[in-house]
Parts: structure tokens; C-alpha cells; sequence
């Protein structure tokens, strides 16, 4: 069956039949035609943002809290530009995304136009793949082919580049079914290596799974035969940041997040272990620290749909190309069939290691004066939304290091944060961004001041919609991670470090109609923070703590994982050697 | 969302060693990627190479194949082999490629260039170039009383010698094509 109808109609058409149901947004020139079909109908609602950064953030949000893809649309020229770091963030998350660009009519392309810029080759090196569609035939199957690509095999954003009078011009629809493609990415593991990591899994002593964010892309039968497959071995299970909620953190086998700022236990763990099982993680240089010494004596295993994360940093032994969840049923299926054997006594004799390990309590604090500690804060928020099914996302620097640290996470697609990109101004919006997809979820953004006011434009989307994202900012008057590098690497020399001219965030909040609370007193904390999760409506949470509080466990640049700096006790005066800080 | 129809012939498996063996030697490759022949697939490419710091020693492009809408790019590159396998993995996520061959290591392969020399000069350099370009079965192209312009094919290394020996014979300007590449042998 084919329609004639306008550029503009078929965008709509084809979101609407790739299942769409939100599209996140702002106006402009060369997408009013887009605009005027989205008028007209009901089927999509349009979430209005106040700065198209906020769009793809949002989208992010969206897709990463419900594993759809998320959907923005932005105009030509400076709306395309802003949407370069959320593209980018997206690409280093893997998270799918569609973002429809408006382009300057085909006639003027090169001119010069205004609000012209090259958004194919702007955005070339920072999406999955990109189209400019000069033709309205085209345009349909583009577009499906587009939601194809953004969620088949490593997941990524796309964009589509479509000029003004290609949105005017009427041309034949074509559906999803119609539309051929060569895009199809392995997802079945090589049985012989799947085999073999099954055969290696039966003769481990100190087996330790380090999980990743390809097992919450993969979906949540990824999360369910990992559980499984743990449950079954008992052997210890890590996590990147981007992974957290694969496993949940109640679980008896759990061992905290690793890396950078992970747990003490996770990292020694992954120092000492003899076979490393990597289940859709990266080994990013957060993860590794000194690679020369990174887990020097175990024989690696690496799950992973993209080819070029196996062997990229770190040679691994059991190389398995394809999707997590494919890739786990069989090994399950393979390791069950040979008898589900494992060596006990030897995987005990690991968890005594591991229990002796979790003793150092790296995580403990004491909150004994009337400042609030952000890590005491973050405990409370843990302990009094903890029954919830909730969703969190973050800003970037110490208060995401907290948060992942301090919160547990039962679920995947539960914990929203900028990973591999960095993005302070992330959280806000993707908070918005999950609430859409999840409108009766408790949506937390723990923030910091810094972070939070680099999108804090959309207090404004929030409001409009009325979404009750709860705004919980660790307000330390400082750029705390920057601050804590400067104080460790750079001699004290606080270089632009702290936010001066902060804003009232109480009468902030209150300029936009929403709700804003002050907490500057631990005994307080419950209350305010009750008080926040019982307001139906957006609340900017302004919690005032330490000002110079270190975010600990910390590997130093430059060293491995078995030479952490601890908290409280630890001597940081010259722990970082001269050529870490060249690292970042 | 609704799923597309995978076209036929379309490969879901990996053409990549997975399990290299990694040294600090530089080697030279030659690879041969298969691409759809649309705008921005070069950009692509060359994006790919400069983005991550890889090498291009030469690089060659056209379309192979008018009716499958194919290019064929050939690449000499080179780095460790931990870095040529990660090249050819980055190459191959690349949604427009479809088939990336590393001639180097998948069998005999011929490799071919194509070179134009510009050499001025009059009485016995003319002379001793002509007779070497004679040698290296170099045709005149084009030729004026002062000066010729040789053609010649050949691998790199031959068109390099034959560069050094007219260096001194009145050599002006060179344009070469950069190496075309196609593995030995029946199969493609």
C-alpha cells in the first residue's frame, strides 16, 4: 500500500508507526512544516524545551529509563549546534536516539542560507549515522531505517537532515516492512568461545563478573539471565557506573560499583581475580587506571555486540562478538549441559578474600557536625526512597560519584548518567526526559549547583507540563571534582573552582512557579526531604553541605586498582605521582 | 517499532581475527572496503582515520559497481597490529561499509599504481630519461621539445625508483594515483 502526502505528514507518519509517542523539541524556520502536522494530530505529544541541548538530553532520559528510542526535533542552523553534545553523549553512552534536524530548503544548501550550517558534516563524527534527504520518496524509508540503526547492534544516535522544501513537497509513503536494509550486527556468540568461557568458568579460584552498559542495552532479559547466571555459580559480580541495576545492589554476590571512585572490595577484586568475565563494558580508562597493571594475572573474557571494544585497550583471551542477552542464554545453556561445575572450595576461599576486603567499609563517614555531609545526605535520600521505584539521573563530577556510590539500584534503566561523555547539564533534563516516559515514577536528579545550572533554563519544561521532577542539589559552592583534582594535583591552587554568585535557588524556584527547599542542618534533612517527595509538583531541593569534602575511594591517575587512596585515614599529600597528572 | 526486512547477502558475521596477536612492529596494510556509494561515505572514512589518530599512506576511491551502487576505497595504512585490527573494526561498524578485506594477511595480493612524471630537460639527460623510461616500460604521454610526460604503472616501490632516477635528469612535478589493490586467485 503506498500514500502520496508531504514531507512533513511522513515524519509524522513514520514516528507514529515506530511506535512514538513523545518527541522532544523546539520550533524553528526550517521546521515549521514539521510543527504545523504535529498540530494536528494526537497521537504524539510534543514536550516543548527551553534549549534544544535539553531536547537530546531529555531523549536520552526517555529511551534510557524505558529502552525506546528517544526522539528530538530541533530546527536548522544553532538548533542543529546545540544539539551536537547531547549527539555526543549519546554515541559515548550508546544510547538510542533519533534526532530530525531542519535544513535550509535544497536550493539554498551552500548558499550560505540564513540559519544554514553543514549539520551532516557537523554531526559525522558524533552520531551512528546521519542523512541529509534532498528527495521526499526518500524520506520514509530513511526515517525507519534511521530507528533501525539507532537500536540494532550497539546502540547510537542518528540524524536525519531534512531541508524545508523537502518537507513541503508531496511524495509516496512507504512503510517499515517495505524498507530493505543491510544493517543486521551479529547477535549470536561463536559457540566454540562460549564454550570455552564456559570451561574456564568450571576451573576459576577467583572469578569475578564486571558488568557494563551493554547488559542494560541489551534489555531486560540481559539483567534477568545475568541474576540467573549468578544465582547459579555464586561467583562475585562488579559494575561500571553504566551498568548499575544490571545486578541488583540488595544481591547477595554484590560488590559495588568499580573503577576511579568505586568500591575498595570491587577494585581489589578486580586486581586479584584469575578470570575476568567483562559483560558489556569497555574497559574505560575510569575502569583500568594504570593499564600496564591492570588485573595483571586473571585470563579475560569479553561480551560485547561492537568489535571494535574487544582488544581496542586491553588484550583479552575469550573474545565472544554479540548481543549480552543472546550470548548469556547460551552461556548458560552450555555451562548447565556440562554439569554446572565450578570450583567451590576455591570460589569460597575468594569470598572470604572479598568479605576481608569489604571490612575496610570504604564507604564509611561520620556525620557528627551540623554541616551535612553530601555522603550523608545521599544516605538519607537512599534510606527514605529506597521502597520506591524510583529513577535517578545525575549531573556530572563528585555528587554522581556519591550518588552511585550511596544509592542502591534494584532494576535496570533505573540510574540516567553521563558516562562516557562527561555532560555536567545532563541530569536535569533527562530527569524530565524519564518522567515523560515514566509519569506516576518518583524522578530524582541529584545534582550540583555547578552542573545543575548549566540547563537550569529548563525549570521552564518542567513547569509546563507539569512534571514533578524532584531537583536534589548538593550545593557546595564549588566545582567539587575540579576543586578536589586542584587540591590533590595542582598544589591547592583553586583555579576557578568555586560558583560565585549563586543564585537564591529558593526564590529561583519560586521566580518559575515551582517549589524550592533549603537544607542546611542534618536534623532537618528527613523532614526537607519528605517534604519534597510529598510535593506534586517540580521542587529545586537547595541542600547546603561540606564545602570541602573529597569524593573517596579514589585510584589516582596513573595507578592500579590495588593502590587506592581511602577516605578519612588516608594520606593524599603525595599520592599522585608527577606523571599522572597529565591524565585526566 | 517495526522491523525491517534484512536484504539478502547481508552478512551478520564478523570478518575480524578477534584473537590477534599483539606486538610493537609497524606493519604496513593494505585493505580494500567495500562501501555504499553514497555522499559523505569518504568523509566518513577519512574522518574515521584522522578522529583516531590512524595513518593513510594512500588511498584510492571510485565506484566498482554502478547497478549495486558500490565503491570500492583502497587503503594502505600503518601501525601495530593491535592497531590495524582496531581499524578494521572501526571501519566495519561504519553503517555504510560493507565488507572490509585486509589484503595483507587474506593471501596473495597484487597492488598496482599508476604514476604521471613531468622532466624537462635537453641533450643527454633527454636523452638518459627516455632510455630509462624505456626500461621501466614508462610510455611518453605527452611530449614538447624541452620536456615529456611519462606514464607509468607499477607497484609504489617501482614508481619510487624510478622517481629517484629521474630526480636528476630534470624531474618537475609527479601525480600518482595511489595504490589499487585485488587479492590473487579466482575468489573475490
Amino acid at each position: 500500500m503506498t500514500k502520496a502526502m508531504t514531507g512533513a505528514k511522513m515524519v509524522v507518519q513514520a514516528l507514529i508507526d515506530q511506535g512514538v509517542d513523545t518527541v522532544f523539541g523546539y520550533p524553528g524556520g526550517a521546521v515549521l512544516p514539521i510543527y504545523d502536522e504535529i498540530f494536528q494530530q494526537n497521537s504524539i505529544k510534543h514536550v516543548l524545551v527551553r534549549h534544544e541541548q535539553g531536547a537530546v538530553h531529555a531523549a536520552e532520559g526517555y529511551a534510557r529509563s524505558t529502552g525506546k528510542p528517544g526522539v528530538a526535533l530541533v530546527t536548522s542552523g544553532p538548533g542543529a549546534t546545540n544539539a551536537v553534545t547531547g549527539l555526543t553523549d549519546a554515541l559515548m553512552d550508546s544510547i538510542p536516539i533519533v534526532v530530525l534536524t531542519g535544513q535550509v530548503p535544497t536550493f539554498m544548501i551552500g548558499s550560505d542560507a540564513f540559519q544554514e550550517c553543514d549539520t551532516v558534516g557537523i554531526t559525522r563524527p558524533c552520531t551512528k549515522h546521519n542523512w541529509l534527504v534532498k528527495e521526499t520518496d526518500k524520506l520514509a524509508p530513511t526515517l525507519h531505517e534511521a530507528f533501525h540503526i539507532a537500536t540494532s547492534g550497539r546502540p547510537g544516535p542518528v540524524v536525519i537532515d531534512i531541508p524545508k522544501d523537502v518537507q513541503f513537497a508531496t511524495g509516496t509513503y512507504t512503510e517499515a516492512r517495505q524498507v530493505e536494509t543491510h544493517y543486521n550486527p551479529q547477535v549470536k556468540g561463536d559457540m566454540e568461545m562460549i564454550t570455552e568461557l564456559a570451561a574456564a568458568m568450571e576451573k576459576a579460584k577467583r572469578p569475578l563478573f564486571y558488568t557494563g552498559g551493554g547488559v542494560i542495552n541489551s534489555g531486560p532479559a540481559a539483567s534477568q539471565l545475568l541474576r540467573e547466571l549468578i544465582a547459579a555459580t555464586g561467583f562475585p559480580i562488579t559494575s561500571t557506573l553504566m551498568g548499575l541495576g544490571c545486578y541488583p545492589a540488595s544481591g547477595d554476590n554484590w560488590l559495588g560499583m568499580l573503577g576511579m571512585h568505586g568500591l575498595y572490595e570491587a577494585n581489589m577484586a578486580m586486581h586479584d581475580c584469575d578470570l575476568m568475565i567483562n559483560i558489556g563494558a569497555r574497559f574505560d580508562d575510569r575502569i583500568t587506571g594504570r593499564l600496564d597493571a591492570f588485573s595483571p594475572g586473571s585470563t579475560k573474557a569479553h561480551i560485547d555486540i561492537d568489535a571494535s571494544s574487544i582488544n581496542k585497550v586491553i588484550k583479552v583471551d575469550i573474545p565472544i562478538l554479540g548481543d549480552v542477552a543472546h550470548v548469556l542464554e547460551d552461556l548458560l545453556n552450555v555451562w548447565k549441559s556440562r554439569g554446572r561445575k565450578t570450583d567451590k572450595e576455591n570460589v569460597q576461599k575468594w569470598w572470604h578474600q572479598i568479605n576481608d576486603w569489604k571490612k575496610v567499609d570504604c564507604l564509611a563517614f561520620k556525620q557528627e557536625t551540623k554541616v551535612i555531609k553530601p555522603q550523608y545526605a545521599l544516605a538519607r535520600l537512599e534510606e527514605l526512597t529506597k521502597k520506591h521505584d524510583r529513577y535517578i539521573t545525575t549531573e556530572v563530577g563528585q555528587h554522581q560519584m556519591w550518588a552511585a556510590q550511596y544509592l542502591g539500584f534494584e532494576d535496570p534503566n533505573r540510574w540516567m548518567t553521563s558516562g562516557g561523555l562527561g555532560t555536567m547539564g545532563y541530569g536535569f533534563p533527562a530527569s524530565i526526559g524519564v518522567q515523560m516516559g515514566h509519569p506516576d515514577a518518583l524522578v530524582i536528579n541529584v545534582a550540583g549547583e555547578a552542573s545543575w545550572l548549566m540547563n537550569m533554563q529548563e525549570l521552564g519544561t518542567a513547569m509546563q507540563y507539569n512534571l514533578p521532577v524532584k531537583q536534589f542539589i548538593l550545593n557546595n559552592e564549588r566545582l567539587g571534582m575540579v576543586r578536589q583534582w586542584q587540591e590533590l594535583l595542582h598544589g591547592e591552587r583553586y583555579s576557578s573552582s568555586w560558583s560565585e554568585s549563586l543564585p537564591d535557588f529558593v526564590k529561583l524556584a519560586e521566580a518559575f512557579g515551582a517549589k524550592g527547599i533549603i537544607c542546611d542542618n542534618p536534623d532537618d534533612l528527613d523532614d526537607a526531604i519528605m517534604e519534597m517527595l510529598h510535593h506534586d509538583g517540580p521542587v529545586l531541593f537547595d541542600c547546603l553541605v561540606e564545602k570541602h569534602e573529597n569524593c573517596f575511594p579514589m585510584i589516582p591517575s596513573g595507578k592500579p586498582h590495588n593502590e587506592m587512596i581511602l577516605g578519612e585515614n588516608a594520606d593524599t599529600a603525595n599520592a599522585i605521582q608527577a606523571g599522572g597528572a597529565v591524565m585526566v | 517499532m517495526s522491523p525491517l526486512k534484512i536484504k539478502k547477502g547481508a552478512t551478520s558475521h564478523s570478518a575480524y581475527d578477534l584473537r590477534p596477536t599483539f606486538s610493537d612492529k609497524e606493519e604496513r596494510h593494505t585493505l580494500a572496503v567495500l562501501v555504499e556509494n553514497e555522499p559523505g561515505v569518504l568523509s566518513r572514512v577519512i574522518g574515521l582515520f584522522a578522529g583516531r589518530g590512524y595513518n593513510i599512506d594512500s588511498l584510492t576511491v571510485a565506484e566498482v559497481d554502478h547497478l549495486g551502487h558500490r565503491s570500492r576505497i583502497t587503503i594502505v595504512t600503518s601501525g601495530t597490529p593491535q592497531i590495524i585490527v582496531q581499524i578494521k573494526a572501526q571501519l566495519g561498524r561504519i553503517v555504510d561499509v560493507h565488507k572490509v578485506n585486509d589484503l595483507t594477511v587474506e593471501g596473495p595480493s597484487v597492488e598496482r599504481e599508476l604514476a604521471l612524471f613531468k622532466v624537462t630537460g635537453t641533450g643527454n639527460d633527454r636523452i638518459e630519461a627516455i632510455r630509462l623510461a624505456d626500461i621501466f616500460r614508462a610510455s611518453v604521454v605527452d611530449s614538447t621539445l624541452e620536456s615529456f610526460v611519462f606514464e607509468i604503472t607499477g607497484t609504489p616501490e617501482k614508481i619510487d625508483a624510478f622517481a629517484e632516477l629521474m630526480r636528476p635528469l630534470g624531474l618537475e612535478e609527479i601525480a600518482r594515483t595511489g595504490v589499487a589493490a585485488l587479492s590473487r586467485g579466482a575468489v573475490a
